[in-house]
């Protein structure tokens, strides 16, 4: 449950790809909710329509794809909206960081020139204020002598700098939606947690809800409120980061835990198999394929997600398997 | 060239993308993406149509080259428009232009073909070994080209053409400036920088990769390197040059001729450049069959070798999404 | 900046004089201009045969090239320039007028070429694996196989020699800058006799750029930043103009500076097939005489204008792309 009131909710959001081999259906019918200064994980690996979820509400797919169902920023519905209106919500209320920040920032302007960009889209101001505003964006993100930071060009920063640049661009007009897609994918491990720790500091201090897009665990783990695990553009999984650490019910985020190298871990376990084609998803439950545990009900019907203890699950087999755990330990 | 199917499957997001293909050997999706693009299919058809006609030349030419279509004692048989003698035509002294033309388009495919393939094994070996090697041989290799293409084709080609004649004894060797052989010889000393260059910039590129600093790890020599690893990770490349430089030639060798340069194939031969030389002749008197057809002969096998070598492009070019399903 | 500047320029000088002399040295032994000389006086006497040499330099053997290279260099840079071998004229004036022709047409080719070029490279780009963007792109591959001197004997076929046959006089001139025997400046007629030569000319340049723009526009169209762009929520309209059109045309500024050999090779042909008084006509004439002393400062002004633009390319990149290290 999201903690205070939700800014962003979707209902039954659905992606799919028109292709001339056939329908691909990345997102097929994603239910999330997202609190005021909320931050929710979104965990999966590549190919399970975490990314395309997002990349869709914000409408920045190419024409080939096909949204459906119902996203909605404080009420307002995006799917189907007129191109005008998504580009005042766009940077404006709902912002947007990326894996690689390198090719992510244009390599020609200015640093100061994009996020000048970013706030005179929505806001009318002069040119020097905005700039003046973007040194202070520098700053709050934690780039030393933003003023002369500002005047260079993204190859002049690091990995890490680039994406605090992203990240200052993105609040520049304070959003009530930030999400980020794979933020730390690309850099250095110390340099993930400093990341991070702007993340959260912006979540705390502007109270700004995060969704945070990422296939590590580990990142998760220690940032985030809430997490929905995605498997084949499907979610198979929801709730309390603790809960799910700690008794997660579906055997594809048991998969996902037990391939984390972990101190003290003996050896990893990869998960069998690879994602369905989603072409052609397979009935039931998607992950029935690869699952140690699959049972033929489990091909049957596709399954939706259930309250199971304090979180939600779309296993059909979790109480059975629960104990089967709890006995096996 | 990209085809719409292509286009919609590079605009999907990596999300999505992987999982639309299947794996398939290199080779046979190569052969797919090259049977997908419909320019290059058409245009081997086209020129297989034309290298069957000019091998089986005597056979399918109706007159000699130099023979009227019937002997002036007969009639006026010049300037004959096209009609059942003469399915093209005669020129300005009786000759059967469809005759001719296919005479005309051996010698320039000849010409095309010889002076390509050498040229590519100059530039393979020139340009595998700069790459390789580096240092000064690459650096001056480099600079050498770069002038070189950098300078209006056909004016260093007149000028190299004219320092080659200049020489005395090395007309022993390749002839006169009139011969083929000569000509062969201009265009191979052209032709091999263009192949260099790209073979370079290919050996640069894999030689970054990860599977040949293994090779080298392992103890490879250079010889071996280029040999097992190199040359054959750069086939798609040295094909598409190597059609690229059959156009050269071809296109050069009427170029010079159409100028007046060109070689002069000898009794009961000629070449397409010489045949569109008289079409510029031909062209106060008006009668279009002689500018036409050679002028379509000379553009539809130009068209044709390069559509092929950009089908091959396209075939070979691992960065483009594979030709699953 | 101003360093990498100066020391390209340092570099230029160098290699245009390599350049020039090996040129001096190929033309030297390919038009051998003694001979030519000899061929054109025949009844000249020993004394004056030995003066031709000296004033033009023609020494023998090895070291007699690098002399005369330098004897030749001298008198370029004096303004001593040597007179034809054929007619025995003064080289400038010619090589002054054919040059402002040149330029003209060039110039105009260059200009309607690249603009429409381009057009059509981004209105392609625009919409990948459409039938419009396979249509320009089969348009620009046909235009590139095609040689100009066919492109060029196929329009007067039509619109001179067969125009006159159906409507009695022909649409456009098919040589020269004015009809035979006009003088003083008439620009209409001289549009006219533009027309064809530029056409052909800009055949090739329009096709070359319209593939060049759609490929560098392509690639930037498919990158991270165009994404990032959008999701600022700035209209399409500026995302293409500032983000896209703006970092497509970079490479090709590039490119075009260095193709400038290439516009020149097709406007050498061009004017060769319209009889057009320009630099092209001008050496074609002059290599078919063999006639050295009116070849070489030719070469010099190609060649540094070869070596000049491709300055202005190396310039231009590092000006407009901040990747790029300038020192």
């Amino acid at each position: 449950m999201p903690v205070g009131s939700t800014v962003l909710s979707l209902r039954d959001f659905r992606v799919s790809f028109d292709t001339v081999n056939g329908d691909v259906q990345a997102v097929r019918g994603i239910d999330l909710d997202v609190g005021d200064g909320e931050m929710v994980g979104v965990v999966g690996e590549s190919g399970s329509g975490k990314s395309v979820t997002f990349l869709g509400l914000m409408g920045l797919l190419p024409k080939s794809a096909r949204i459906s169902g119902s996203a909605t920023i404080g009420g307002a519905e995006l799917v189907g909206a007129s191109d005008k209106f998504m580009r005042t919500i766009r940077g404006k209320r709902i912002a947007m960081i990326f894996q690689d920040p390198l090719s992510a920032l244009n390599p020609v302007q200015k640093i100061g020139v994009q996020i000048v960009e970013m706030i005179r889209s929505h806001e009318d101001t002069t040119k020097a204020a905005a700039h003046r505003k973007a040194v202070e964006l520098l700053d709050v993100v934690g780039i030393p002598q933003p003023d002369q930071r500002s005047m260079q060009y993204p190859h002049e920063f690091s990995g890490g700098m680039r994406q605090r640049v992203m990240i200052a661009m993105a609040i520049a007009n304070e959003p009530e939606v930030l999400i980020a897609d794979e933020p730390t994918t690309a850099l250095d491990v110390t340099v993930q947690a400093q990341i991070l720790e702007v993340m959260q500091r912006i979540q705390h201090e502007l109270r700004t809800a995060i969704v945070l897009i990422t296939h590590d665990l580990g990142v998760v783990a220690r940032v985030v409120d809430r997490v929905q695990v995605m498997y084949a553009g499907r979610a198979v999984e929801r709730g309390d980061v603790e809960t799910l650490f700690r008794e997660c019910s579906h055997p594809y985020t048991r998969g996902l835990l037990e391939s984390l190298p972990a101190l003290g871990r003996q050896r990893l376990v990869p998960i069998p198999g690879s994602p369905p084609n989603m072409l052609r998803p397979p009935p039931g439950c998607a992950f029935a394929p690869r699952c140690a545990h699959a049972r033929p009900e489990c091909t049957m019907a596709i399954p939706d997600l259930r309250p199971f203890g304090s979180g939600e699950t779309a296993c059909i087999r979790a109480e059975e398997l629960y104990q089967e755990v709890a006995v096996g330990v | 060239m990209l085809l719409p199917e292509e286009a919609v499957l590079e605009e999907l997001p990596d999300d999505a993308q992987g999982l639309a293909t299947t794996s398939m050997s290199p080779r046979k999706m190569a052969y797919k993406r090259y049977l997908r693009h419909k320019g290059a299919v058409v245009c081997t058809v086209v020129l297989a149509v034309l290298v069957v006609i000019v091998l089986f030349a005597p056979l399918t030419m109706r007159y000699e080259v130099n023979e009227a279509v019937f002997p002036i004692s007969e009639g006026p048989n010049q300037y004959l428009s096209p009609r059942r003698i003469a399915w093209l035509g005669t020129d300005d002294i009786g000759r059967d232009v469809y005759s001719r033309l296919i005479a005309g388009l051996r010698v320039s495919l000849v010409i095309g073909l010889a002076a390509a393939i050498c040229s590519t094994i100059i530039g393979v070996t020139v340009g595998s070994v700069a790459g390789l090697r580096g240092g000064l041989f690459d650096d001056v290799m480099m600079r050498v080209t770069d002038i070189f293409l950098a300078f209006p084709f056909l004016v260093a080609l007149l000028v190299v053409r004219a320092f080659l004649g200049g020489i005395g004894w090395l007309e022993s060797i390749i002839g006169k400036p009139t011969s083929i052989r000569f000509v062969i010889v201009l265009f191979v000393l052209f032709g091999w920088m263009g192949v260099a260059r790209l073979v370079r910039g290919q050996v640069l590129s894999l030689k970054e990769r990860e599977f040949i600093e293994a090779t080298r790890a392992l103890g490879a020599t250079n010889r071996r390197i280029i040999f097992r690893h190199l040359l054959p990770n750069s086939v798609g490349p040295i094909l598409v040059a190597l059609t690229t430089s059959v156009v050269a030639a071809v296109v050069g060798e009427a170029t010079l001729s159409f100028f007046g340069f060109g070689p002069q194939p000898g009794a009961g031969q000629t070449s397409l450049g010489n045949l569109v030389r008289e079409a510029d002749l031909a062209l106060v008197t008006g009668n279009w069959w002689l500018a036409v057809f050679p002028c379509v002969l000379l553009i539809i096998t130009a068209i044709c070798i390069n559509f092929i070598g950009d089908g091959l492009r396209d075939a070979t070019d691992p960065k483009l999404p594979g030709g699953a399903n | 900046m101003a360093r990498f500047i100066i020391r390209r320029l340092l570099w230029a000088a160098p290699t245009l004089l390599i350049v020039t002399f090996l040129v001096y040295v190929a033309l030297r032994i390919g038009t051998n201009p003694l001979a030519s000389y000899l061929r054109i006086n025949q009844r000249a006497s020993e004394a004056k045969i030995q003066q031709y040499i000296e004033i033009n330099g023609l020494y023998d053997g090895p070291g007699g090239y690098v002399r005369g290279y330098f004897k030749w260099l001298g008198g370029f840079f004096t303004g001593d320039w040597p007179r034809t071998i054929k007619g025995n004229r003064e080289v400038w004036p010619n090589l002054q007028d054919a040059m402002a022709n040149s330029l003209r047409l060039g110039g105009v080719a260059s200009l309607v070429g690249i603009t429409i070029g381009l057009s059509i490279g981004v209105f392609a780009a625009l919409r990948p694996g459409s039938l419009r963007d396979t249509t320009v792109n089969t348009g620009a591959f046909f235009g590139l196989s095609i040689p100009p001197y066919v492109s060029a004997v196929l329009f007067q076929l039509i619109f001179a020699v067969y125009w006159a046959q159906w409507y009695g006089k022909p649409l456009l001139p098919t040589s020269g800058v004015y009809p035979t025997g006009h003088r003083g400046f008439d620009l209409g007629l001289m549009i006219k006799h533009m027309v064809l030569p530029v056409a052909v000319v800009a055949i090739q340049v329009i096709a070359t750029y319209a593939r060049y723009m759609r490929a560098s526009l392509l690639e930037v169209l498919n990158s991270d930043y165009m994404r990032t762009a959008r999701s600022k929520g700035i209209s399409e309209r500026r995302v293409l103009v500032r983000h896209a059109l703006r970092n497509a045309l970079i490479p090709v500024v590039t490119v075009a500076a260095i193709d400038v050999g290439a516009i020149l090779g097709g406007l050498i042909i061009t004017e060769g097939v319209f009889s057009y008084p320009g630099m092209g006509e001008y050496f074609l004439q002059a290599y078919t005489e063999g006639d050295f002393p009116a070849l070489m400062p030719w070469m010099v002004i190609i060649v540094s204008a070869v070596i000049l633009f491709n300055l202005l390319a190396d310039m231009s990149y590092a000006f407009l792309d901040p990747r790029i290290r300038l020192d």
